[in-house]
């Protein structure tokens, strides 16, 4: 696995360390989970979900749900109404 | 007997006799706390001021005549079930300080109750574990022997039940987190079926997977529970629209001539001996009762763990993407946004969900979807099937909950597989949405807690209900208490 490029894509800042430690740890596990290669799925439907419920609809009428104070509460940073993140634009 | 070591069941008829006071109960429960947690650390917040008010409002609701199915009852719920003005950390750094502003929809209903927390337990951070030994704020110890693990990752809430600290308790199962801690600290773990329970409020970790369930210090507490907590939820989409039976009601029913599956596939090498012994034991136990065992066959159990760690890891590498520094949580400093992601994420996860997130990030990036992502759902389809199969013969499925007792402290970190396969006899159940319950079968001759396994059909928690109380109440299993 090339773990810096699948780190990033995670947006997980890996010390040198990590690196190694996950890359021979995730390196064992990979070859555990290979053992599923055993098995021919060609024709074997894939299961993302237990029950056969589809699409889960609601009428559309508002409904409580929380104030800009409560859900500015845990903020790290914010301003007014709004959450703070460092600048995007240059 | 002492009055935290009471059921939910005990408590509400000492309650409603008048031999105790639900602030009575609740003042002897933390008075066990303050006894104990110093050498079980099962709880990261202790409300003890807000419990003595509520069991004061449930004292005062009793007087008028208000009767809540668990009216004064002192529960602790598992730390990442959303609760309202509570801090709700997940056993993680980037949650340290996170104070929801909302209720779970299942603590919603304890409170409806008029249940009582004592506190939110210790976890494996975000649910990721099997030992309760990746939380952020330290390790929970096994109330049978404080050198070891107590299982997990609802670690905290089955040492708490175990110890005495609390009545009941809540925890989230993704591939064994309440079944296999339960077995571990000698107390009854139930998972309910996929979308029996709402999940609105639980911290997500594997959506496909995870359900939330009550461990108990008995069958009839776990039903009583139960029985609060299901039921269908606007607010989950997953959660289902069938209907609630009344399963205290179908306690004491006979079994006889109920069959028992015992998938061939469960005797694994490796198990422990005496573990194997109690199980088979229990099952001799039920047949006297006028079970029918029946031989049956899940082929692909030996899949199960490889495909369960592609689809958890997969899912939460999506669920816990929204840690970003920017909304709730933890935020690092960094030279721009991008860093900014990167500091924060590095400083907030521990080890653990690290490695899980990247291996789910590797699993779904583009080129090797279909290898893994794909092929673990096409996995999860024969395992379904298989458990379809065989309850085409048989009532419920009997298995041991673990293949070995308690390990100790540190034994198996370095080896995160190691720590995977301790989950092997749990997360078929998962992934096949089915429900299952653990409950106490023996103890070793290290006085070490074993469980006995039982699997259900699709919304059949009546039936593993029945067959444990049957089993429960003809043993004493589950009254032995851990010396602490």
């Amino acid at each position: 696995m090339e773990i810096e490029r699948v780190a990033l894509l995670a947006r997980i800042k890996l010390a040198e360390g990590e690196k190694e430690l996950f890359s021979k740890q995730l390196g064992s596990i990979l070859q555990y989970i290979d053992k599923l290669n055993e098995l021919d799925t060609k024709e074997v439907e894939p299961t993302s979900h237990v029950l056969s419920m589809k699409n889960i609809f609601r009428e559309d009428r508002t409904i409580p749900s929380l104030s800009k104070d409560q859900a500015l509460l845990n903020a790290p940073d914010s301003a007014g109404d709004f959450y703070r993140v460092p600048k995007i634009i240059e | 007997m002492e009055t935290y070591d009471l059921t939910i069941s005990g408590a509400l008829q000492a309650i409603g006799s008048g031999q105790l006071s639900p602030v009575e109960l609740t003042k002897a429960v933390f008075k066990r706390i303050e006894a104990v947690e110093g050498k079980i650390k099962a709880f990261v917040t202790i409300a003890k001021e807000s419990a003595i008010e509520q069991a004061r409002s449930a004292e005062i609701n009793i007087k008028k005549g208000v009767k809540g199915a668990l009216a004064g009852i002192p529960m602790a719920v598992k730390d990442n079930l959303c609760t309202e003005g509570i801090r709700t950390t997940c056993s993680s750094k980037i949650l340290e300080k996170f104070i929801p502003p909302y209720e779970s929809t299942v603590t919603k209903k304890l409170k409806e109750q008029g249940y009582v927390l004592t506190g939110k337990t210790n976890l494996d951070e975000f649910a990721m574990g099997s030992s309760t030994e990746n939380s952020a704020f330290g390790a929970t110890r096994n109330p049978w022997d404080t050198g070891r693990i107590p299982g997990g990752s609802s670690g905290g809430s089955c040492a708490a039940v175990s110890a005495g600290e609390c009545i009941a308790a809540l925890g989230s199962d993704t591939g064994g987190s309440i079944r296999q801690p339960a077995a571990l600290c000698g107390v009854v773990g139930l998972k309910p079926t996929y979308g029996r329970v709402s999940r609105y409020g639980l911290v997500a970790f594997a959506s496909s997977l995870d359900q939330i369930g009550p461990i108990t210090k008995d069958v009839r507490d776990s039903a009583i529970l139960l029985n609060v907590i299901s039921g269908h939820d606007l607010l989950d989409s997953t959660s289902a629209p069938v209907e609630v039976p009344d399963f205290v009601s179908v306690l004491g029913r006979d079994i006889k001539g109920m069959k028992i599956g015992i998938p061939k596939e469960f005797l694994i090498e490796g198990m422990d001996k005496e573990v194997d012994a109690f199980v088979r034991d229990a099952i001799k136990k039920l047949e006297s009762l006028g079970a029918v065992p029946l031989e049956v066959s899940l082929p692909h159990t030996g899949y199960a763990v490889a495909a369960y760690y592609i689809l958890a890891t997969s899912e939460a590498s999506s669920n816990l993407a929204r840690y970003d520094g920017v909304k709730y949580g933890l935020r690092a400093e960094g030279r721009d946004l991008m860093d900014m992601y990167m500091q924060t994420r590095a400083k907030g996860f521990g080890s653990e969900v690290k490695r899980r997130i990247i291996l789910g990030t590797y699993a779904l990036s583009s080129g090797y979807y279909d290898a893994y992502y794909k092929k673990a759902q096409q996995i999860r389809t024969l395992i379904k099937k298989d458990f379809q199969r065989a309850f085409e013969t048989v009532d419920v499925i009997a298995t041991p909950t673990t293949p070995a007792p308690a390990f100790k402290l540190g034994e198996k970190t370095e080896d995160p597989l190691q720590m995977y396969l301790s989950d092997i006899f749990t997360i078929s159940v998962n992934l096949a949405g089915v429900p299952g319950i653990s409950i106490p079968c023996g103890f070793t001759s290290g006085n070490l807690p074993v469980g006995l396994q039982l699997i259900g059909k699709h919304f059949d928690e009546e039936s593993i209900l029945k067959i444990a109380y049957a089993y429960e109440q003809s043993t004493d299993w589950h009254k032995k208490r851990p010396k602490l």
